[in-house]
């Protein structure tokens, strides 16, 4: 029989809007599905598209970026950063052979908890369709 | 390697109802770098704290991961655990187990083995954490108030009694804001213009404090200590310092508008002065209504100045000031009528909402404080008040309790009584919430000595039948359909936050929950805060609160800047970025990313650099340095890849 998929899915959430966000989430008790793990980061521009590539070549399914609403930016204006970044890196995936699907950059709010329970049950869903990331490096610690 | 000790709290069952803490010390007793690994009920007790420190001795600890609730309800409560045993506070992480972990997952198995991850991240990023102090910089002592209502005034007082300069701005002609509007409060039946006009007085008269009135926030940009803004007055179009208040101007003006201050009870001309005690006490041109921006069509205004104070060629005034922090107290409005079409209001004149009415009951509103009724000027003999009109209806209209509404109708209710002495006032309610000091007194000695009469339950529709209102009702207590035949309907309208608040606060880049109200730091201990550090939060703008909440929150929200302001220096977070000047090229491409100008090229030794003091700490310069010469402190590359890979080999 096939083995049942758990994706491994990283979250880097901005500490601002979207890790309040998910903590909102925890507050109301809305039912999240496990399989993101959080990082946070101080802003959605932080990440860098080398840390990205480097998560999925390591055998990560899938990676949630989330950040400020544009315009809400706590730093100004870090999430167009991430924006303009991540549409790039769409399609660098592209060339590495990873659907683009996989990296997901989401706006989520220090009050919408909903909402972020929503964008990481609908995020892991669509990983657990894609099925394993093709990559699957073998650790190398 | 860094003897790294880890402290998992249970929460009492909210994080060890969903993770099997036991299981999750044994796993990660024999994680690489777990000196020490222990579980304890409450790790935010003084038990708990004495724990870590006691352990950090006896175990030679030299780095903390505890694993509790969200790092913005207790880092700094652990941060200050470690600093108190000369450790320093950097060495100390927090895995946020409960918010997104036991919280959010049911299954405790998946919640174990989330845990466990989130653990593990926490101790690889402690492993590469640097000790870091904090960077200091100097302190503006001056205060940005936004918003003249009560919660502003009293705040700009108590900081300005406190001996630092109050910057206050108000959007409006005049402060006040809507205290200054009602006729009497509850519960005491004070008249609300005789305990406010004193401190708009004072307010006008402190040394202290400046009033921009008419005016708005345009930007503002820096950092907790060190703003600068910018301040836009609108232009009034009559000089304060000529304007003599003669009231001559008035008179001659042919254009009648509906007045903003009796909420379109009364009238106003194009030129006004909001109310007879306003502050500053000055005339405004309202430039929507005013003919005489057409100078071949009208100038009797300008005519009749004798001292010449107009000027209608007057233009917006920007000022710029530098504070140190701010307090954000933009107040409320009265969630609109406008929804409410089952309830007739806009189509029957004698359907009002709360502030309408509060206008008619006072001695300054167009009646004089007779009762009489908008359509025809009969005394009401008859009177329907509808409780949580648009508040406690998440369907349809606002979801929460607004608080004041039942309080203020059965105020209301009483002041009616106090002048139709043969006039019947009854309230239809969900349920009475008077739980402010002497509330349920007062709701009890008007149902029992003015005659009130209350229905439990909602009412259903409200249409015209002669010079009557017909409201159809029901009365959940007995089961019987209700019918009233009554001459005026009030709509006891819930609360929002101010319809232009929205602007301003997303200038200051504040977060709002899902009504718009400010988010406080923390529901409990930290009510007056933001999360953003220099922004402070009082009245209504953070949620639904009646006058005494108002001012006593206003005065917390003065103290814990008084508390600021009494530094002479402010520490600013270490996370900032640091280049590594062997790898820097000086190519320059984080001198134009950076938002806060923190980021300069060194002529010399060409390469980039940080000034500590304005680096906020964001990261983006880290991500577009294309030789990874930028790093941001205790938040490197390396750190998160390690974390990364906690993640990715399952």
């Amino acid at each position: 029989m096939k083995e049942q998929f758990t994706p491994k899915i990283v979250g880097f959430l901005c500490n601002w809007c979207s890790y309040a966000g998910a903590d909102l989430a925890g507050a109301a008790k809305l039912k999240i599905m496990p399989s993101l793990t959080v990082i946070r980061v101080m802003c959605s521009s932080r990440i860098d598209p080398n840390l990205v590539l480097t998560t999925l070549l390591l055998g990560a399914d899938g990676i949630l970026i989330a950040g400020c609403h544009p315009g809400d930016c706590h730093y100004e204006k870090g999430n167009y950063y991430a924006r303009r970044r991540f549409a790039l890196l769409k399609k660098v995936i592209k060339t590495l052979k990873i659907d683009p699907e996989r990296l997901q950059l989401s706006w989520v709010s220090a009050s919408e908890g909903k909402r972020y329970a929503e964008v990481v049950n609908q995020f892991t869903e669509k990983i657990k369709k894609l099925g394993p990331n093709p990559i699957q490096t073998k650790p190398y610690l | 390697m860094k003897r790294i000790g880890v402290f998992i709290c249970h929460c009492g069952i909210n994080i060890k109802g969903t993770v099997d803490v036991e299981r999750l010390t044994e796993e990660l007793a024999q994680y690489p770098g777990v000196a020490y690994i222990e579980n304890y009920i409450f790790m935010c007790s003084e038990p708990g704290q004495k724990l870590i420190r006691d352990t950090i001795i006896e175990h030679k600890l030299d780095g903390v991961v505890v694993a509790a609730c969200s790092p913005t309800l207790h880092e700094t409560t652990f941060q200050d655990a470690l600093e108190e045993m000369n450790i320093n506070r950097h060495q100390l992480e927090v895995a946020n187990i409960r918010e997104q972990c036991s919280w959010v997952h049911d299954d405790i198995e998946e919640g174990t083995r989330k845990a466990n991850l989130i653990i593990k991240t926490a101790v690889e990023k402690l492993k590469l954490n640097e000790s870091l102090t904090p960077i200091f910089a100097s302190l503006t002592k001056r205060v940005l108030i936004i918003g003249g209502g009560i919660a502003g005034i009293q705040a700009a007082l108590d900081i300005a009694d406190g001996g630092y300069e109050v910057i206050l701005v108000e959007k409006e002609p005049s402060i006040g804001g809507h205290m200054i509007q009602l006729s009497e409060t509850f519960p005491t039946l004070d008249c609300s213009q005789c305990i406010m006009t004193p401190k708009m007085v004072a307010v006008n008269k402190h040394k202290n404090i400046k009033l921009y009135a008419n005016s708005e926030l345009e930007s503002i940009e820096g950092f907790v200590g060190n703003f600068k803004v910018n301040i836009k007055r609108k232009p009034q179009y009559v000089d304060p310092d000529k304007c003599t208040i003669c009231d001559d101007c008035t008179p001659v003006c042919p254009v009648v508008v509906p007045s903003e201050y009796d909420e379109g009870m009364g009238w106003r001309k194009a030129i006004y002065i909001p109310f007879p005690q306003s502050i500053p006490a000055t005339f405004t041109i309202d430039t929507e209504n005013c003919l005489g921006f057409n100078p071949i069509a009208c100038t009797k205004c300008s005519d009749a100045c004798e001292p010449d104070a107009i000027d209608y060629d007057k233009k917006p005034e920007y000022f710029e000031e530098e504070i140190g922090a701010v307090i954000v107290a933009t107040g409320f409005d009265l969630y609109s009528v406008d929804n409410m079409a089952e309830y007739g209001y806009g189509k029957y004149p004698d359907v009002l909402d709360g502030l309408q009415f509060e206008r008619i009951l006072s001695a300054t509103g167009p009646t004089g404080g007779e009762m009489y009724r908008p359509s025809d000027g009969k005394v009401p003999k008859e009177i329907v008040f509808i409780q949580c009109s648009g508040s406690r209806d998440p369907e349809r209209h606002l979801p929460y309790c607004s608080r004041i509404c039942c309080m203020y109708t059965l105020k209301h209710a009483k002041l009616y009584k106090h002048k139709v002495h043969d006039g019947q006032p009854y309230i239809f309610y969900i349920d009475i919430r008077s739980g402010g000091k002497r509330y349920e007194e007062f709701v009890q000695q008007a149902v029992s000595e003015d005659g009130i009469v209350y229905f439990r339950g909602k009412v259903a529709r409200i249409y015209k039948e002669a010079d009557k209102m017909i409201v159809h009702g029901i009365d959940t207590l007995t089961s019987k359909k209700i019918e009233i035949k009554a001459d005026m309907v009030v709509l006891a309208m819930g609360i929002k936050p101010n319809n232009s608040a929205e602007k301003v606060i997303s200038n200051l880049k504040l977060n709002t929950d899902e009504n718009g109200f400010l988010i406080e730091a923390h529901p409990k201990l930290r009510p007056v805060e933001s999360l953003q550090s220099g922004f402070y939060l009082a009245g209504t703008a953070q949620g639904p609160k009646d006058i005494p909440d108002t001012v006593s929150q206003a005065s917390a929200a003065a103290a814990k800047v008084l508390a600021l302001l009494s530094n002479d220096e402010i520490s600013h977070s270490p996370i900032v970025a640091i280049v590594n000047e062997e790898l820097c090229s000086g190519c320059g491409i984080c001198v134009s990313t950076c938002p806060y100008g923190a980021r300069e090229l060194d002529e010399i030794k060409k390469i980039a650099t940080v000034n500590d003091v304005l680096c906020e700490g964001c990261g983006a310069c880290i991500s577009v340095c294309p030789s990874s010469a930028a790093q941001q402190k205790n938040l490197t590359d390396e750190q998160i890849l390690n974390m990364v890979k906690i993640y990715s080999y399952l």
